[in-house]
């Protein structure tokens, strides 16, 4: 999806804000927000870690900018909770309103009528060897296709319908854009493709920089292929 | 804290769970323990001094990282594949996850705030001499900059170049010089 998640190249967020004292977590609630999705994953309200990344890609943008790490898993947890009818918005707000908060505060979690539509089973890794057989090889030179889905995807904005090198070959692997719908696993051959800092930046790129991104089969085309 | 409405909202969440026994009181403890003492930088540190002093070990890092740290059996969140690029004189590598912040937990521990912020995603892809500038890490206009953007479920780490003035040291000294911020790529190492 086109959100505000997908956020390489955006201009306007300023410098690092880097702090060198920092704890693992800042307060105890982040470890709360980490305790609760453990346990979403392990119950299966977050069917994967796909269903789960895209659940914080729904949240409410505004918190998603404003709320901090945890604070997005917060949303994309209670997001999963309340889509499986494990507990219900309005009692979420009013537990909050008794313990302080403001009853108009805005709130991360945008549960939806998104169903799951099958029962893929768990599984541990998501690499899935020797399934699918590879359409292309390292030094072959790909174009990214200009996909634009509503639902998740792990082709970011700024690497569309951009031209690079295949540097890697990972066999096959379970296809985020299907298995966060609950469309199945897909498993396709993964890649490591290398672009030019000049294909992604233009004149603005910086000297002797590229960026590798791990992208799925169905991502790329042959560079050639309009040629032929 | 606080007044922070996600903070109240997140125990809102745990008292509620806890109440119908979905959430296990003590689970919040546990991930505390396990992030502040088992799983962190220190479990990357010993793999980079091993490299450093042990050259069959660095040549299975580099082509298999996965194998090579499996027998270290590191806890904190399964790696399906782990990647181990080389810093060297020539080549600067930086790692981040412009969509999430996908990070090698097992081997670095939970990510540092600055890398889970819009500003690290957002400028590293498209300026990291800039972003490596703001760090303090100055490169030679020459040397070739490469951005690991983890865009699935393969997790980068960076093997950061050994000062020569630490050749001969011990693996257990070298693993406690050696910092989080050059295991990402946005710190240098020096004697």
């Amino acid at each position: 999806m086109n959100g505000v998640h997908d956020l390489g190249g955006r201009h306007g967020f300023g410098a690092i804000d880097y702090d060198t004292s920092e704890e693992v977590f800042h307060d105890r609630w982040e470890a709360v927000v980490f305790a609760i999705t453990n346990r979403a994953l392990a119950s299966g309200v977050a069917k994967n870690v796909d269903h789960f990344r895209h659940s914080v890609e729904r949240i409410d943008p505004v918190s998603y900018l404003s709320d901090t790490y945890y604070g997005r898993w917060l949303g994309g947890v209670e997001t999963l909770l309340v889509e499986a009818g494990v507990l219900r918005s309005e009692d979420i707000t009013q537990r909050a309103v008794e313990r302080g908060a403001d009853r108009e505060a805005r709130v991360a979690a945008r549960p939806s009528g998104h169903t799951w539509q099958d029962d893929t089973p768990r599984s541990q890794s998501a690499a899935r060897r020797g399934v699918v057989t590879a359409k292309f090889s390292v030094g072959d030179m790909v174009t990214t296709r200009n996909l634009n889905p509503s639902g998740h995807t792990r082709l970011p904005s700024y690497a569309r319908g951009a031209c690079g090198c295949v540097v890697a070959e990972h066999g096959a692997w379970v296809l985020p854009d299907a298995n966060a719908h609950g469309r199945g696993e897909q498993p396709e051959t993964l890649y490591t493709i290398a672009f030019e800092g000049s294909e992604l930046w233009g004149d603005t790129t910086e000297p002797c920089v590229s960026v590798r991104l791990d992208l799925f089969e169905s991502y790329l085309e042959s560079r050639y292929l309009e040629a032929k | 804290m606080t007044d922070f409405q996600p903070a109240i909202r997140a125990e809102a969440l745990e008292s509620l769970l806890i109440e119908k026994g979905l959430l296990d009181p003590a689970a919040v403890d546990r991930v505390i323990e396990q992030f502040n003492d088992r799983t962190g930088p220190m479990n990357g540190a010993r793999v980079v001094a091993r490299a450093w002093t042990d050259a069959d070990f660095k040549e299975r890092l580099l082509h298999e990282g996965s194998l090579a740290v499996e027998e270290y059996a590191f806890e904190g969140g399964q790696i399906d594949k782990l990647v181990v690029v080389a810093n060297t004189g020539l080549v600067h590598n930086l790692v981040v996850c412009t969509l999430c912040s996908c990070y090698p937990w097992a081997l670095l521990g939970l990510p540092p705030k600055w890398y889970k912020d819009p500003s690290y995603r957002a400028r590293s892809v498209r300026e990291p001499r800039a972003v490596l500038q703001e760090f303090g890490v100055a490169l030679a206009a020459s040397t070739d900059v490469r951005v690991w953007d983890s865009s699935a479920e393969i997790r980068y780490m960076v093997l950061p170049q050994q000062p020569p003035e630490w050749v001969g040291l011990e693996q257990a000294d070298l693993a406690h010089r050696i910092t989080r911020d050059s295991m990402i790529g946005v710190g240098l190492l020096s004697a």
